[in-house]
């Protein structure tokens, strides 16, 4: 390395103005198992208790240890910190912090950085031994500094090594005391982080780790003119953070769940790794299950006998979990299914999102299967949507799908404390003797509910069947059994949706576009939304939290906009592609449903590139589409 | 008193069920099918024991046998082909108070459900389970399974099939927290009943393999079974399963066997030289039974849970 390409910040930071800003993005990137997640999601905790909106994503390789400095193999987190609440990713980041020079090409690639963003570089390899990896980086740096980069080059280990003898363990310490200097955070807060994280560990380790922060915030202090500050907007709500599967976990003990029946799957095992530390407290077991078939037929066995269950998965296990979800919607035994979407088919893009789950979890199983969907937008509403997937569940006798993804499993953002009532607790259904004469399937004609008995009941007995039967439970081939049961068990959806609000529309109730979408991409598209209206764009938002029964009402708003574009993250054509025609094109997943639903010639945009939707690129299309220069 | 304890005095059960207690639909299984006879010696051992009907539990996957939850007027659960142990392992884990049987085929169990099958041996969750092993697929007509012998002709080998057996005793006696495991055959009723008897009375995954006739499908096995007597051999130990003399008669040969030692009972269920050994072949009752743990944390309060619900919410707490 030349040195002319190493900086040395010309300022002190003692006589650095801060830099009052309203919001900001930085990336921690790594090798795996350097701790840059956890130095990023520490920063994030940080932010939130101190009162700043903060929205946390993962960047997760699909191996555990893949090949160190390479590119693929990129581990790290975005934390987009503000003074007001936080709903998404936003666009690049404005600051960046690599553990080396390799990494933040996998970020590149996702155009995650800007001309002017600041990258705080580990430096430690510009005096490597091999001359390969001297090289590199003196490329590297000179190409960063080519796109616009303001690369620092920071001697993190050679700061680290001044305390601790093996710096891979304890630098994302000492980079979370920088960052915590760059930011103004409060010392005494970090340092709460850090027992906080290290709570299990020995106090040497403990010890150590607040040197290496400390050391870091001083450093930072005494060689970096990089200071910002984000105010704080004063709020007396109660607030809670944590990542969506946790929320999911949490929803999980609110609604009284005592049976989580899992196989473990990228990106939806966490929500059972919690639970398996904290449900045994709480009443409840995790049980891991030999697969996924096996899980779900665990769950269903578990409801049967009267105990609220509940099976946890991704796409792949949600493909063998079809028949047994065909069951429940058959033998209507009530049944929480949740999906943490990741890309595929198949195996796909295990650690990245998508929302390619739709399709398969509305129609996926042979026959007519009605379930309910819920798909949360939030970490808010990962908690609440099981609280109520729960009551749904057993009040319908049916399958209730949460839906959530990759996105929101590892996404942080802090929302006001729930308010448990007592009534979430309840046992699944009422106890008391069953009345002799009532039959199993006691059908009201018009809303097909039903009181369901279980196993200790006198008078409810009955054999449970997927085949299918009459009132009695009794296996019936009559043909107009068949058609009037089939009825009934679609007659619940349309009774839910009759209890149902049409959905709230973000902007004007009528104009020239009309962006229709559905779980985590509610954040991003709002803000794109809001930054068209201000650039005098007619264009709202609408997004659903019921995929099935569809909210209602839907025709009817559309009809008050010129045109209505569904955006979402799954596979759909390109319009313009080679032989794709208006007969053929694939539209994306929710446009298909609300075509078929409501006539509507609705358009879709979409991709699958395993990264949430950035604002901008939200905005872009938006301007595409009203002819905003 | 006369001085008698009150918490002496015996319980009287304030009904006694008789055999239509537990007898619901006409079965629809063919004449001579050997499902009929299990049936019958199912529902005595209910009455014999008193089972109460509302927390009976059997369940079943998908086959001819399978169909046998709807003859019992219990609760029932006739769920997918194969996945009976699933379904009856979520069922009891967390309700010690449901008395659990499984029915499953030799297709439901060791085909499409093996590894269901695998699994439920090894939780050894307290369940009487019933394979029902004709050798061949009934309910989809006469295909072969993969407990048929070699030679087997059906419709899926019409030239006969190539493949070695699996043998069921064989595979449950080779997983680890293997619990109890049992051979009988439909057509003995008082070696029936007393071995579904001590299945039912051991505490954990209690595996009966059942040589089940079907005339329809199998005629010359039902020949070779009923003809061939010799092959039938009684496994005789007074700490396992005791017929009484009449019943003891009805085999010609017995062997000697203890039923702790796995090695012998692996032995036994070679069926070297065609001989089918009658009776408990392995029992541990020390195995560990996955059901403790479900069921160690029951009939939490409202209140306990939504504690610990705001406890973590505390700790997240901004
Ligand atoms: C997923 C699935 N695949 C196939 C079937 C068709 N099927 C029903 S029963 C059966 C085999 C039954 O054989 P076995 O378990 O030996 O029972 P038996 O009828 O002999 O008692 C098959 C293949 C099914 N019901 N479900
Ligand atoms: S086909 Fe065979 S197994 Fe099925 S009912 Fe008839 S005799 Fe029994
Ligand atoms: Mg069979």
């Amino acid at each position: 390395m030349s040195n002319d390409t190493m900086t040395t910040p010309a300022v002190k930071s003692q006589n650095t103005k801060a830099k009052i800003i309203g919001e900001h993005i930085l990336e921690i990137v790594s090798d795996s198992g350097e701790g840059a997640q956890k130095c990023g999601q520490s920063f994030a905790s940080i932010s939130a208790k101190m009162g700043n909106g903060v929205w946390t994503v993962e960047i997760i390789p699909a191996e555990i240890q893949p090949p160190a400095r390479t590119r693929e193999g990129a581990s790290g987190i975005r934390v987009r910190v503000g003074s007001k609440k936080i709903t998404n990713m936003g666009n690049e980041a404005d600051l960046l912090v690599a553990f080396n020079e390799q990494v933040p090409y996998s970020r590149i690639v996702q155009n995650a950085y800007r001309e002017g963003t600041v990258m705080l570089l580990e430096s430690k390899w510009a005096t490597h031994s091999s001359e390969e990896v001297k090289e590199k980086y003196a490329s590297a740096v000179e190409d960063f500094k080519r796109q616009g980069i303001d690369v620092r080059e920071i001697p993190m280990e050679v700061e680290c090594l001044k305390l601790v003898k093996n710096p891979r363990k304890g630098k994302n310490m000492w980079v979370l005391g920088m960052l915590s200097h760059v930011y103004q955070r409060d010392l005494s807060r970090a340092e709460e982080q850090v027992r906080y994280v290290f709570k299990k560990k020995k106090d040497e380790v403990i010890e150590a780790n607040l040197g290496l922060l400390r050391a870091g915030y001083q450093w930072a202090s005494d060689h970096l003119d990089l200071i910002y500050e984000i105010p704080v907007l004063p709020t007396e709500e109660k607030l809670v953070v944590m990542n969506g599967n946790e929320a999911i976990g949490m929803g999980v003990l609110a609604a009284g769940i005592e049976v989580v029946s899992m196989y473990p799957i990228t990106p939806a095992t966490s929500a059972s790794h919690y639970l398996a530390d904290v449900l045994d407290r709480a009443g409840g077991v995790v049980h891991q299950a030999e697969d996924e078939i096996a899980a779900i037929g665990f769950a269903i066995g578990a409801s049967y006998a009267g105990k609220t269950a509940i099976t946890i998965t991704s796409g792949p296990g949600i493909a063998l979990k079809t028949e047994f979800i065909g069951l429940a919607a058959m033998a209507e035994v009530p049944l929480v299914i949740v999906d943490v979407q990741r890309g595929g088919p198949s195996t796909g893009l295990p650690t990245k999102v998508e929302q390619g789950d739709l399709l398969a979890v509305l129609y996926g199983q042979p026959g007519d299967s009605p379930k309910v969907v819920l798909a949360a937008s939030t970490i808010e509403e990962c908690f609440q949507f099981i609280v109520l997937a729960r009551k749904l569940a057993e009040t319908f006798r049916i399958p209730v799908f949460v839906l959530t993804d990759a996105n929101l499993a590892t996404g942080q953002q802090p929302f006001p404390r729930p308010k448990a009532e007592k009534d979430w607790f309840s046992p699944p259904i009422d106890q008391s003797p069953w009345k002799e004469g009532v039959k199993p399937f006691d059908w009201n004609m018009e809303t097909g509910l039903s009181r369901r008995p279980i196993p200790g009941q006198a008078g409810g007995i009955y054999t449970l069947t997927g085949l299918a039967h009459d009132e009695n439970g009794i296996v019936s081939y009559n043909p107009d059994n068949n058609q009037k049961t089939s009825e009934l068990r679609s007659k619940k959806l349309a009774t839910i949706k009759k209890t149902l609000n049409p959905p709230v529309i973000h902007g004007e109730e009528s104009g020239d576009l009309l962006i229709v979408s559905w779980g985590s991409t509610l954040g991003a598209i709002e803000e794109a939304v809001d930054q068209a209206i201000a650039l005098d764009a007619k264009v709202s938002t609408l997004h659903l939290r019921f995929l099935s029964p569809m909210e209602p009402g839907l025709k009817e708003i559309f009809k008050r906009f010129k045109k209505v574009l569904a955006i979402e993250i799954n596979y759909s054509d390109d319009a313009k592609a080679p032989y794709v025609d208006e007969e053929n094109r694939r539209y994306s997943q929710l446009a298909w449903i609300l075509r078929a639903q409501t006539l509507v010639d609705i358009d879709s945009f979409s991709n699958v590139k395993g990264q949430p939707l950035q604002p901008k690129i939200i905005l872009a299309k938006i301007k595409e589409e009203l002819n905003i220069k | 008193m006369f001085g008698l304890k009150l918490d002496m005095a015996c319980e009287i059960p304030d009904k006694y069920y008789s055999l239509e207690d537990y007898e619901k639909a006409e079965p629809r299984w063919c004449p001579g099918c050997g499902d009929h006879s299990v049936l019958t010696n199912i529902q005595k051992l209910c009455r014999e024991k008193q089972l109460d009907p509302a927390k009976t539990v059997f369940v079943s996957g998908i086959g001819c046998s399978s169909r046998f939850p709807h003859y019992m007027k219990t609760y029932g659960f006739h769920g997918l082909h194969g996945r009976a142990f699933p379904v009856a392992s979520g069922i009891k884990f967390r309700r010690p108070d449901l008395d659990v049987f499984v029915i499953t085929g030799d297709g439901d169990c060791c085909s499409i459900g093996a590894g269901a099958w695998v699994h439920a041996i090894r939780y050894n969750i307290n369940m009487t389970v019933m394979l029902f092993n004709n050798e061949i697929y009934g309910l989809t007509k006469n295909q072969t399974s993969p407990t048929s012998r070699v030679g087997t002709k059906s419709n899926t080998s019409p030239r006969g099939s190539i493949l070695p057996p699996i043998n069921p005793l064989q595979t449950t006696l080779g997983v680890a927290n293997v619990s109890f495991v049992a051979q009988t055959v439909d057509w003995n009723p008082a070696h029936l009943y007393a071995t579904l008897n001590a299945a039912h009375e051991h505490k954990g995954f209690s595996f009966v393999h059942i040589v089940q006739r079907c005339p329809v499908f199998q005629p010359d096995l039902v020949d070779e079974f009923t003809s061939g007597k010799d092959a039938f051999h009684l496994i005789k130990n007074e700490n396992g399963i005791v017929l009484d003399e009449k019943a003891e008669k009805t085999f010609k040969n017995s062997v000697e066997h203890d039923h702790t030692d796995i090695n012998a009972a692996r032995h036994l269920a070679e069926h070297e030289n065609g001989k089918f050994y009658l009776g408990l072949l392995y029992q541990n009752k020390e195995a560990q039974c996955y059901d403790d743990y479900g069921a160690h944390n029951l009939g939490f309060t409202a209140e306990q849970k939504m504690s610990v619900l705001n406890e973590e919410l505390d700790k997240r707490a901004i």
